[in-house]
């Protein structure tokens, strides 16, 4: 940031310093608004259900109690679920990231019949929602016996012609010249990709990995439908039961969102950029 | 090397734009790369391929439980298009989709508000990303909250502002303008980060805006003359998936009605939710599947559409 930040100032036609402290206004207002519900969601994980029933509300709350956390850690299986989160999107990330970028490699650098025609397909994929895929997903997983086991979670997530279209672009984006040496010096197309291209490409696998990490963190729809008996279960899923269980305890509700979405968040302050870059090749145009 | 005379080379430049092939990869297939793409493509063919074939099938069948269906023709399709909920579901979806577009101008907005700060622009962005990296099921629970009727955040300050609360996800009538809000709330980041960085605000040349300046111009001008054109193939993009994405909602209903059985659920189903519960509920695949089919036209549709409009207000840049 430091660096744009020293070269901004000559490019922003001498904006009064009034003028900026009415955009920051509007800007702290706005990010206020963001933090509200998040604030809202602390505070009331430390009231009693009655005082969240209360009429005014109670901005503090009156008497703070941490029995809504206990009530969440007694009730509900965190560490089991917590540990489905983990490895479930720990196997489709590195899955994907294995898968996509051969692919993607392959597309972008080498020659081979029907070519075009496949990422073709590829691309087609890449416009279908993911509900035309769901019936035929689970049925697949049924058949393999996979329902309500780790596996099923991860499998689909594993190929995406999304994360190959994506990985495609980067290395198309790369420069020839390193390739070209390595070659000469007689490397064949699996050492060219794996100890050349594969380190230079890694911005852009970074920010698939975050990217993935984060629809496989927060996914519910197809979690849910392969997770019928309940075993198995990651946070997503089990924090809706829960909310079937809880419906009007809103401090254990609240506490129980809380446990389940700051891990996430802590991973998101310490890789900012790769979450930016990710959101934001999300919609790279090809 | 037999393949050389098959595949001619201006061909090859132009198709994949590397600059200046080497002799060697110009020449022959390389075998390497069938191995390469075997692992997705043969992924992408039976997980997704197959699959769409397969629910495309499906919507032409019946809804037995338990051994093969038979073909009913487009049974599902009319038994769709005769049930009121259907429609209801559509309309939905659709209400929810042109109310969460809000979110896009208010994006850019942000971003160019953002861009003009010299101090203070990565916390900006931080907290207006945060709910992109919330559990959507989080945000359902507290903003549920938020939005009770009787003792909710939201009614509360109204309350103070003399504005009469309502039951906003208890009220089938008002659950929809309930979710968009929330839509709104969790994908400001999102777009605001699309705006930013891809081919976003800070690409915009400062002489631009300096020639603006010397001629005079004031701000918001400026903001409609120069910013909107300029990012408008951006614009368009974020545009596009936001559209995509909102007809896909399922998220919100589930967690702040579906999964608390509240009674307002019958009124505030979307096309993804009203799927969900055919083929995973209920068990009507074929008519779940028939859903499905339906909600990629809808989609295929509404994208057309807006590569149509583009050629009105998409500046090429």
């Amino acid at each position: 940031m430091s660096e744009t930040e020293i070269a901004r100032p000559a490019s922003r036609r001498g904006g009064s310093r009034r003028g900026e402290m009415v955009v920051h206004a509007v800007l702290i207002l706005g990010a206020a608004l963001m933090i509200v519900p998040f604030i809202w969601q602390v505070l009331t994980s430390f009231k009693t259900p009655n005082e969240v029933a209360s009429l005014p509300p109670t901005l503090l709350p009156t008497a703070p109690t941490v029995h809504a956390y206990a009530t969440f850690f007694q009730t509900v299986p965190f560490l089991r679920q917590f540990m489905v989160s983990v490895s479930s999107l720990v196997m489709r990330v590195a899955g994907q990231l294995f898968v996509a970028s051969l692919a993607g490699y392959a597309f972008a650098r080498l020659r081979f019949p029907g070519r075009d025609l496949v990422f073709t397909l590829y691309l087609l994929m890449l416009m279908v929602p993911s509900q035309l895929f769901l019936l035929g997903q689970f049925e697949i997983m049924k058949e393999l016996g996979l329902l309500s086991k780790l596996p099923a979670l991860a499998i689909p997530g594993m190929f995406s012609a999304f994360g190959t279209f994506l990985l495609r672009q980067a290395f198309r984006g790369l420069p020839a010249e390193f390739e070209e040496a390595a070659r000469l010096d007689g490397a064949n197309t699996w050492q060219v990709f794996w100890h050349v291209m594969l380190p230079m490409a890694r911005p852009m696998i970074a920010a698939l990995a975050v990217l993935t990490s984060l629809y496989s963190w927060n996914d519910l729809l197809w979690p849910l439908i392969v997770t019928p008996t309940g075993a198995n279960r990651p946070l997503t899923v089990g924090l809706a039961a829960m909310q079937g269980q809880y419906g009007t305890d809103y401090p254990t509700l609240m506490a129980g969102a809380l446990v389940c979405l700051a891990p996430l968040v802590l991973v998101f302050l310490l890789l900012r950029r790769q979450f930016f870059a990710g959101i934001a090749s999300s919609g790279l145009k090809g | 090397m037999s393949t050389a005379t098959r595949v001619p080379v201006r061909r090859r430049v132009r198709r994949t734009g590397t600059p200046t092939p080497t002799r060697r990869t110009r020449r022959r297939t390389d075998w390497w790369a069938v191995l390469m793409i075997a692992p997705a493509t043969l992924g992408l063919a039976v997980l997704y391929l197959w699959p769409f074939l397969e629910t495309f099938l499906k919507s032409f069948k019946g809804n037995a439980l338990f051994g093969p269906s038979k073909f009913v023709g487009v049974q599902n399709y009319s038994n769709l298009i005769s049930n009121d909920a259907f429609w209801h579901a559509l309309r939905n979806s659709m209400l929810y989709t042109a109310l969460v577009l809000l979110g896009v101008p208010l994006a850019v907005v942000l971003a160019a508000l953002i861009e003009q700060v010299t101090r203070g622009r990565t916390i900006y962005q931080v907290l207006f990303f945060l709910p992109v990296v919330t559990l959507p099921v989080a945000i359902g629970m507290v903003w549920r909250l938020i939005l009770n009727g009787d003792f909710g955040l939201l009614n509360w300050v109204l309350s103070r502002l003399g504005i009469p609360g309502e039951y906003w996800v208890a009220d089938a009538r008002l659950t929809i303008w309930a979710f968009a809000a929330v839509g709104i709330w969790m994908g400001l980041g999102i777009n605001l980060i699309m705006v930013l960085f891809i081919s976003g605000v800070s690409a915009i040349s400062p002489e631009l805006y300096e020639a603006w300046a010397l001629d005079g111009g004031g701000r918001a001008r400026q903001f409609r003359s120069i910013t909107v054109p300029l990012l408008s193939p951006t614009i368009f993009f974020v545009v596009i998936l936001t559209v995509i994405s909102a007809l896909q909602m399922f998220d919100l209903v589930f967690i702040m009605l579906g999964s608390v059985n509240n009674t307002a659920i019958d009124g505030s189903k979307t096309i993804v939710y009203l799927f969900y519960e055919a083929a995973f509920v209920q068990f009507k695949q074929g008519y779940a599947a028939a859903i499905a089919v339906v909600l990629l036209m809808v989609i295929m549709a509404a994208t057309a559409i807006q590569f149509r409009l583009q050629r009105k207000w998409v500046v090429d840049v």
